[in-house]
Parts: structure tokens; sequence; C-alpha cells
């Protein structure tokens, strides 16, 4: 028996379903009533369903660039206190990852609600996705900051760098791969989010994924859904490609910090 | 006195960050001891809440079906995932690629196309059944992130051991489950945590796979307008803080160890 072998029931559910249902979407996309068509592509780049798409990206870069500012200091602190601390600290950043985010929404859902009169706006769905994805930047980062060699900054302060500079000059360069999977792992999943547009943003602001869910549950039209689903899934690749480009450029600058000493 | 005020800063920054964190949850915690049904609002301290939790079917079913999914999906992607990886491994590179790049789909792909596509699958077999649906999904969305923490583990192992196990007379499901499992469980057990975390806060893929069969979250979304029982955010967020903390304090504990440690020998030199 050779070793190989060993994978035959995981292909099987592979080409099953992750495969096949990958397939389907795209027969739907492809396909009205049967028949080869490119009519529902050309329907879902509309106008309309593109400004849908650009403003479900721009509060996607509204939250990655609040995470990042927010999510920065707190890696950058943990990681500069003794680790026994730092360990501890860190625990209370992953706890809220690991409850319901449905639940958590909810409740800013009913503080908004009880306190405030901003529920049902932009804003509140803003702060809804920064509350649900600021770990998932903290984390990335802190784990980099926390892997860095220290004797850098020694001696970056040996050499006369006040602490501002040594930060600009050599641990921001550093950091740049935590940076860029924080970005990555807030701003994919909040150009598709969904859930949190709606119990928020109550349907005055429609994103993307709502306009997904629309065609799919409330028209049951699956050819334009699907032909809506490849366009998304089509922005995500290339903004994975972006970001993987941006890593290996910011692998190389860190290098160059590296060359500064 | 400067160092001192810069400290104070930073204290307050992390702790005003926490509490943004926390806020929501504790003042649900908070209200969920009050009589009255609106938040911000204190009319009296009761139980009244929890008693409704453990009464209404509706919630404890949601908590079996989140639990029992998240054991047998985290466990069947466990052990798909780990033969899957040990398989992969021994193949040759093109065929290896072509499987990995699949398998990273569910990853790739935003939650949502991946529940759209299992909904369209299921409607195009004709599954019905609600928890049958769920299961199949969370074992798909799990598997790639056990297999990729499995595969590097493999990588960093030797092949020979299991040649040698081999030669030495045992079958190959003996020699995988004496030799090469242990030597790559610590990649198996943060694959299964992983699939276990991921299955138990899902929502979006369950929603659009799923039939009639709520989880937690589907519950929740179903619920939200009329209002969720303050006291479910109790029974969530009291286990899942005990848990961590107790994984964590040992490495806490050994931390502060070799901290000391160190410092000692710090103090000989």
């Amino acid at each position: 028996m050779k070793r190989s072998m060993f994978a035959g029931p995981y292909i099987v559910w592979m080409l099953i379903f992750i495969l096949s249902p990958m397939l389907l979407i795209l027969y739907y996309a492809f396909t009205s009533d049967g028949s080869f068509t490119l009519q529902n592509l050309v329907e879902a780049a509309q106008m309309g369903n593109i400004r849908v798409l650009l403003d479900s990206i721009r509060l996607a870069l509204y939250t990655t660039v609040l995470c990042l500012l927010l999510g920065y200091p707190v890696a950058y602190l943990l990681s500069r206190m003794k680790k026994a601390v730092a360990t501890l600290l860190s625990v209370f950043f992953i706890v809220p990852m690991w409850m319901n985010f449905l639940l958590r929404t909810y409740a800013w859902k009913s503080l908004l609600g009880a306190f405030t009169n901003i529920l049902y706006t932009e804003a509140a769905v803003l702060l809804g996705m920064v509350y649900n994805f600021l770990p998932f930047m903290i984390l990335p980062i802190y784990t980099v900051l926390m892997k860095l060699d220290k004797s850098y900054i020694e001696a970056a302060q040996d050499l006369g760098a006040n602490g501002a500079l040594t930060f600009l000059r050599v641990v921001l360069p550093l950091s740049v791969s935590g940076i860029i999977s924080g970005i990555t792992m807030v701003f994919i999943p909040s150009t598709t989010t969904f859930a949190i547009s709606q119990l928020l943003g109550g349907g005055m602001t429609m994103l993307y994924g709502d306009l997904i869910y629309m065609k799919f549950i409330t028209e049951q039209a699956w050819s334009a859904g699907s032909a809506l689903a490849i366009m998304l899934l089509i922005f995500v690749l290339l903004s994975m490609a972006i970001m993987r480009r941006a890593e290996s450029a910011g692998g190389k600058q860190a290098e160059g910090g590296n060359r500064l000493w | 006195m400067v160092k001192r005020l810069r400290n104070f800063f930073k204290g307050t920054y992390l702790g005003l960050i926490l509490l943004f964190l926390y806020a929501p949850i504790l003042i649900l915690i908070l209200f969920s001891f009050n009589e009255s049904k609106t938040l911000g609002n204190w009319t009296g301290f009761t139980f009244g809440w929890y008693e409704k939790l453990f009464r209404s079917s509706e919630i404890t079913d949601a908590i079996v079906v989140t639990t029992t999914l998240a054991v047998l999906s985290s466990l069947i992607a466990t052990v798909l995932g780990t033969f899957a990886a040990i398989g992969l491994h021994s193949m040759k590179k093109r065929r290896r690629m072509l499987i990995e790049n699949i398998s990273q789909l569910p990853m790739v792909n935003p939650d949502l196309v991946t529940g759209i596509s299992l909904m369209l699958l299921f409607l195009a077999i004709g599954l019905r059944n609600g928890y049958i649906r769920l299961l199949i999904a969370h074992i798909t969305f799990n598997l790639p992130y056990v297999i990729f923490s499995v595969l590097p583990k493999l990588r960093q192992s030797s092949d020979m051991l299991y040649e040698a196990a081999l030669d030495l007379g045992c079958t190959p499901l003996m020699a995988l489950w004496r030799v090469v499992i242990p030597d790559i469980l610590p990649g198996i057990i943060s694959g299964a945590i992983l699939a276990f975390t991921l299955s138990i806060d899902d929502f979006v893929v369950s929603f659009f796979a799923g039939n009639g069969v709520d989880n937690l979250s589907m519950y929740i979304y179903a619920s939200a307008r009329r209002g969720v029982n303050p006291a479910l955010s109790t029974i969530i967020f009291v286990p899942v803080v005990t848990l961590l903390l107790i994984v964590n304090i040992r490495s806490i504990r050994e931390e502060r160890k070799r901290e000391i440690q160190d410092r000692k020998v710090g103090m000989k030199r």
C-alpha cells in the first residue's frame, strides 16, 4: 500500500464538497436556462452593484486603518512588557475572538440603542467592524514584535537614536510583515461581512454581502447571485495578490533595516 | 517622574482598549440580572433571565447543536485532514500542488461564497437534513486548517523513521500510529483546536448552508430584532474566560519561573 493512498478519503470529500460547489457557482454564473451566456456577468457589473462594492471597500478601508491605528500601539506596548505579564494580558485580547461574534455585535446593538442615537447608521456599522476585527490586527503584529531581536533596539540606542527615531527606523520596518498579515486578516473579511451590517446598519447601509444575500435568499435569483459572487471572488484574489507583493517588498525593506547597522 | 507619567499613559491606553472590547459584554451580563427588559433602566435584581434561558428549548437546543457540531466536525476534520496531509506529503510535486491549491479554496473564499456554494450543492443533490448539512459544511471549512497545520510538521519530521518501522515489520497503519503520528502531534492538536474554534463561532456559512436546524449564531441572528436573552452572554463568557485562563496560566507560571531564574543568574554575574 502506497503512503499517498492515505489521502484517498479526503480527495473524494474535496471533489464533492469543495470543488463541485464552486463549479456549481461557475455554472450558474455562466448559464441562463441551461445555455451559455455572459449576460449575468454583464448585469452584475452594472453601476449600481459596482457602487455597492466600492462602498463596501471604503468601509473596509476605514475599518482597516482604524484597527491599525488602535491596534499597533497595543501590540507594541504588550511586546515591551515583561513576558509573564504580556502573556496574561494577551489572553484578554484573545478572549473576545473566542466569544460568539454575533452575540458581541448584538451587545453593541442594545448598547447603542439604549444609550446613543447612532444605531442603524454607517457609524454604528463601522464601530461594529472595528470592534470585531481589532484582535485580528493586534495578534499578528504582537507576534512579530515579540520575536523582534531586542539587540537591534539596543544597538540603535547605543548609536544615539532617540525613542522616536529607533521606532521609525528599526521597529516599524521590522514589523511590516505583521502589519501586512494584520491588514489581510481585517480588510478581506470586512469587505465581505454581512451580519454586522444587518444587525447594526439595520438595512440602512447596503454592503456587498447584503446584495448577494438579497439576490440568493430574497429574490432566489441564483444566476445573478452567482455572478455577483464571482465578482467578489475576483476582487478578493486581486487584493490578496497585492498584499503578497507588498509583503515581499516589505521583507526587502526589513532587510534594508538590517543593513543600516 | 516622567517615566511614571509615561507608564500611566501606557496603562490607560491598554485599559481603554480593553474597556472597548469588554464593555458591551459586561454590560449585557450586568443587565442579565435586571428585572426590566430595557437596557439601562435598572428596576431590580432577578435571576429570571436565567430561568427563562434554561426553560427555552430554542436556546438549549441551539447550545447543544453548537457544541456537538464543534466537537464532531473538528474531530472528523482532524482525522480526515491528518490522513490527507500524510498522503499529500508523499505525493509527487505536481499532483500535490494541484490538491493543495484546491484545498485552499475554503480559506481563500469569503465565508459568504463558501456558504452559498454549499447551499447550491445541497439543493442540487436534495440533501434536506439541517444537522447533516451543517456538519458537512463545518467539516469542509475546517479541513484546510487541519491540513495546513499538519503539513509543516511532516516536512520537519524524517521519513526514515516510517521506512524503518516498515522494515522492522510494522504494517503501514501501525507505523503511522506508533511513529508518524506522535512526531506530528503538535500540528494535529493545533489544527484540531483551530477547527473547534472556527466551528463554534461560525455564522455565515451555517446561515446559508443550513436548513431549519439553528446553531447559537443563527439563533441570535434570528431573534436579534425581538431581543436576545442577556443571560446568554454570561453563559458563554464565563466558561470561555475560565478555560483560556486555565490553559494559559500554566505557561505563564513557567515563564515567571524562567524570569526569576534569569534574574538570579544575572545577580551572580
